[in-house]
């Protein structure tokens, strides 16, 4: 971490005075989204993807961004999670300014600090289970026990089986631990019951939650699912690129209660 | 334009890089196809014509002295259809410019130009005037070498006689198309050439009038070969004949048919190598279209395309890439085997030597190119006529992966991940990692063999001129002299030492089996000839019985302690039993050695000799010419240091062409293989890759677990080339394991390092320029997308 506030300070002195305003703003803020919007080029159109948007996650809470299709919700993601950039505004983690960031720079943050989970799972078919999870516990440096990530998500007993030889759910639950176990400080996951069945899809909600209580991580789910909202700590309604709801649950709702 | 080419033109267009690398494979497949096979028609057209227009002979014989009126007889015997009787004599010339003496066969011809047997092309000048007696035409190649033209003039010893002789035309003749002296294999153009000169002058020169020495037949349609020469050998035995032999023994023509047998050797087994790896290329380029349209494939079905149209389109794909390479293939082949027919222009001396232009060749490349195509669509497109449309819409299952022997073994526990990876990835498809390493391998071979024959020629000459012949000249006689004459040769200028030998011409007989040979009798304490063994080891001459060369021995199927008949075909021609007393290792030619005083007994003679090998001052070498020029006893002088000069100087121009070309063809046979590959790996685990890239591994630790794959397969290539490139060479030294000459199996340390290092080149650069692409990966669709 010391590195990369080296490697940003130059970019930063300029913008101290600034920094310190944000910090301000948003204190006990994580992540802070201030202002940002995103325009894609596409051929000769230009799609706004996000307009403008202020969001902020805090430490630990348990977070679903709620949109339809097209919404701009995995454009926020991608942008969270250091995979793409603004086209203006400011992304902030912790101190770190990621709007200014260069390649390598989201490459470290992204290996240091966050952990995903895809809609389809992406686990490396020639790796098992528990070598999926060891391949980013090599390059953390305070994981877990590879074991001990499995066996978080339920799949203790799994560990030497290949992908191929997993269902879906349990492919998920891999990625789930594969996600955690290097200790992020955030858990961005892209739609992680979108290609699962119902029973299956609450397992792994299970478990992301488990993961949520138990580690303290900020999880961050997208979802055009509104029955998953009940779970979350907040709820972030997003619509055509804009922030129409945030919204905190006083009652977590039990999972066991929620159905779709 | 139909829709299924429509996708067809944009599929090729995207996988334009693959497409272009296969093509390149089968470019240089047809290429070497269209070069070799040109050339060598070129070569084979040149010769039946030449053969044919200028009346080659069919059979040869030489002889110490015959009466012109045996040729009446020569000309009843059954099967004979023409005589001609010549007189020929090895010379010593004296060339303008020049400093050592050149050796020149002078061969008579009719003082009128009139149609004969072995006739003579005039590429320039005219023909000799009766009336001129010292006027000479002279070899093309010789002339060319020494810078004479019509008009020049040089010195002969002829029978003793200085005489000045006048070039007065330039001339070829079918019987020296590879132009060299006698127990030479490498041309040296300067120091020997072939003069003809008028019958009459030369018969008085020779003291030969109404004489011959030479005879050349020609035979009726359905006369056997054989027949003719055991008759016209009893017939010239009185006459001091030497065994008569056919086309397949003259010189010339042995060397140009040997040539078009290699030519022939390699025109196919390089071919299909490229065409081999280009089915290969094609095959995995398909097989990954496929997958990658199998939903595509099902919604063709859908709609009701058939299977053999679906199929078809695939075919046409590879049939594109063929065709893609064809073309340039041919043409450049074209290009290229007029390239090598200029280089056979050098060895190879015809009135002309176009480049033929064979429609069935360039069918061949065409068809056997085609062919390629097919079989690589064909294994690559079998599964999808299989696919039911609706399971090919459903995207395929996640590749399989199990506990193999790494896991089972426990070995696994040592590896990191990524060489799990890539080690399960290689397992899970060990056949396209066997040809994988197989095409590579075949690259690195086909560079090896290119040098290793400059390795074998190498090693050739280091036997015979450092270990074998150690003398600087060699100096021949006209007949056997007395061994006074040894010290007229020591008295000359320069010469630090000089040992005689005698050299007899033998015919040896084992069973049917005979050969005519030279018996070579030297000092058992020679300084100046060494008798090595197998494995180089200098050998003690044996004080009685023969020293065969290994070769000859086979030639002959004796081996060291067999008996043999051994009949010298000259002065009493006697016969004896002799003992074979050892076997000597050489590759340039065939020969016997005897002790000198063991060969002097066979003969009944005292103390005679044919000629003396030389240790010179280099400072006098050059009086030592100039005297040597003028000896009439002399007919010949062999200086090492030039041979050498000069066969390096042919090796080193021919093999430039041929390690460039070949560095070229290999070059793009690696390339074009790991290319394709690694495109292939990046197309395959491009999402896997992205999400290692999602999860913070850096574009560095990506490119590893991409090319890791590559590199272990192009390590793993290397000795597998090497030891196919050894497998080819040990093929081909039988090929040219030859009377004349043997290859050597032998292997310089660069001709092991430098195709490795060519490889690993070619890969790394070709593997980066496919690396360059990792960074275009999506890392944002990598989280929507499902393989």
């Amino acid at each position: 971490m010391n590195k990369q506030a080296q490697t940003q300070s130059a970019a930063q002195t300029d913008n101290d005075q600034n920094v310190a305003e944000v910090k301000l703003a948003s204190a006990g803020s994580v992540c802070h989204v201030h202002d940002v919007s995103k325009i894609y080029r596409m051929g000769e159109v230009e799609v706004h993807a996000l307009r403008n948007i202020t969001v902020d996650l805090y430490q630990g809470e348990f977070a679903v961004l709620l949109g339809a299709s097209g919404s701009g919700k995995s454009t926020l993601l991608n942008i969270l999670g250091g995979l793409d950039r603004p086209t203006s505004g400011e992304v902030f983690y912790r101190d770190h300014d990621l709007t200014r960031a260069d390649e390598n720079g989201l490459t470290r943050f992204r290996r240091e600090h966050v952990g995903f989970v895809f809609q389809f799972y992406n686990l490396i078919p020639s790796l098992t289970a528990l070598e999926n999870v060891a391949l980013v516990t090599e390059i953390a440096e305070q994981p877990l026990d590879p074991v001990e990530a499995l066996e978080l998500v339920g799949l203790g007993n799994r560990c030497d089986h290949f992908p191929s030889q997993l269902s879906g759910g349990e492919q998920q639950r891999v990625a789930i631990a594969r996600a955690v176990a290097k200790r992020p400080d955030v858990l961005l996951c892209d739609e992680p019951t979108g290609a699962l069945d119902y029973a299956t899809g609450k397992i792994v909600l299970e478990v992301l939650a488990r993961v949520n209580r138990e580690l303290g991580t900020i999880t961050a789910v997208i979802t055009h699912n509104a029955a998953i909202a009940g779970m979350a700590d907040r709820v972030i309604r997003i619509s055509s690129g804009e922030i129409i709801e945030v919204r905190r649950n006083e009652v977590k709702v039990a999972l066991s209660e929620i159905s779709w | 334009m139909k829709p299924l080419n429509k996708i067809l033109w944009r599929d090729l267009w995207h996988l334009r890089g693959q497409v272009l690398a296969a093509a390149l494979v089968v470019a240089c497949g047809v290429m070497s196809q269209v070069s070799m096979r040109s050339a060598y028609l070129s070569l084979q057209n040149a010769q039946t014509s030449y053969y044919k227009d200028y009346r080659f002979a069919e059979v040869f014989a030489h002889l110490k002295r015959a009466p012109e009126s045996l040729a009446e007889q020569i000309r009843a015997l059954p099967g004979v259809a023409q005589v001609r009787t010549r007189v020929v004599a090895d010379v010593t010339l004296d060339v303008p410019g020049l400093a050592e003496p050149a050796s020149g066969r002078l061969v008579a011809i009719p003082e009128r130009q009139t149609a004969v047997i072995n006739d003579l092309y005039l590429r320039r000048g005219r023909y000799i005037e009766a009336a001129h007696p010292d006027e000479v035409l002279v070899s093309e190649v010789f002339a060319q070498a020494n810078k004479l033209d019509v008009g020049a003039r040089l010195g002969a010893i002829l029978n003793g006689r200085w005489r000045e002789l006048t070039v007065v035309g330039i001339a070829l003749s079918p019987e020296y198309i590879y132009e060299v002296g006698q127990g030479m294999i490498f041309p040296d153009n300067k120091r020997f050439g072939v003069l003809w000169m008028g019958r009459d002058a030369l018969a008085s020169a020779f003291n030969m009038q109404g004489a011959f020495n030479d005879v050349s037949l020609t035979l009726t349609r359905g006369a056997e070969e054989a027949d003719v020469i055991a008759r016209l050998d009893q017939l010239l035995l009185r006459y001091g004949g030497l065994s008569a032999y056919g086309r397949p023994d003259q010189l010339s023509n042995r060397f140009l048919t040997d040539e078009l047998g290699e030519i022939e050797i390699s025109a196919t087994y390089i071919p299909a190598i490229f065409l081999g790896v280009a089915v290969f290329l094609i095959y995995i380029v398909l097989s990954r279209l496929v997958v990658m349209q199998r939903t595509q494939i099902g919604l063709l079905k859908a709609f009701g395309y058939s299977n053999l149209s679906v199929g078809l389109h695939y075919l046409k794909f590879a049939l594109t890439i063929v065709l893609a390479g064809l073309l340039p293939g041919t043409l450049f082949g074209l290009y290229l085997g007029g390239k090598v027919n200029n280089i056979y222009r050098d060895y190879f001396h015809f009135p002309a030597l176009p480049l033929v232009i064979s429609p069935e060749v360039i069918t061949w490349a065409v068809l056997l190119s085609l062919l390629a195509a097919c079989a690589g669509a064909i294994a690559a497109v079998r599964r999808v006529s299989a696919l039911a449309p609706a399971e090919a819409m459903r995207p395929e299952a996640p590749a399989n992966y199990r506990a193999g022997l790494m896991e089972k073994s426990g070995a696994v526990r040592w590896l990191s991940a990524s060489v799990r990876m890539i080690l399960r990835n290689l397992s899970r498809k060990p056949w396209k990692a066997l040809l994988s390493v197989l095409g590579i391998g075949l690259a690195v071979g086909l560079m090896m063999v290119a040098r290793f024959m400059l390795d074998s020629v190498d090693h050739m000459m280091m036997v015979q001129f450092d270990l074998v012949q150690r003398d600087d000249i060699t100096v021949l006689m006209h007949d056997p002299r007395p061994a006074g004459a040894i010290y007229d040769i020591r008295q000359l200028p320069g010469v630090l030492n000089a040992e005689p030998f005698r050299a007899v011409p033998v015919r040896l007989k084992h069973g049917h089996r005979s050969k005519q040979i030279e018996v070579i009798g030297l000092s058992p304490d020679s300084g100046m000839r060494q008798i090595v063994d197998v494995k180089l080891r200098p050998i003690a001459l044996p004080p009685d019985g023969l020293l065969l060369t290994k070769k000859l021995a086979r030639v002959l199927g004796v081996t060291s302690g067999d008996t043999l008949t051994l009949e010298v075909l000259d002065g009493q021609r006697q016969v004896r039993e002799m003992t074979i007393a050892g076997l000597s290792d050489e590759f340039i030619g065939m020969g016997a050695y005897m002790d000198a005083a063991a060969l002097a007994r066979l003969l009944r003679e005292v103390n005679m000799i044919s000629g003396a090998w030389l240790h010179i001052d280099p400072a006098f070498a050059e009086p030592l010419y100039a005297r040597l020029k003028r000896m009439p006893a002399v007919s010949g002088v062999v200086v090492r240091g030039a041979m050498i000069r000069s066969v390096q100087e042919i090796v080193d121009s021919a093999f430039n062409l041929i390690s460039t070309i070949e560095m070229l063809l290999s070059t793009i046979l690696i390339g074009g293989m790991v290319y394709n590959s690694v495109r292939i790996a990046l197309s395959e685990r491009g999402n896997e890759l992205a999400s290692l890239r999602v999860l913070g591994f850096t574009q560095r630790e990506v490119v590893v677990l991409l090319l890791g794959e590559q590199a272990l397969l192009t390590l793993c290539a290397l000795p597998v080339g090497l030891l196919i490139g050894y497998g080819i060479c040990a093929a081909l030294v039988p090929a040219f394991d030859r009377e004349l000459f043997r290859l050597p199996l032998v292997f310089s340390t660069q001709t092991f390092i430098y195709p490795v290092i060519t490889t690993l080149i070619a890969a790394f650069f070709t593997a980066l320029l496919v690396a360059r692409r990792l960074n275009n990966l999506d890392l944002i669709a990598v989280l929507k997308t499902r393989e």
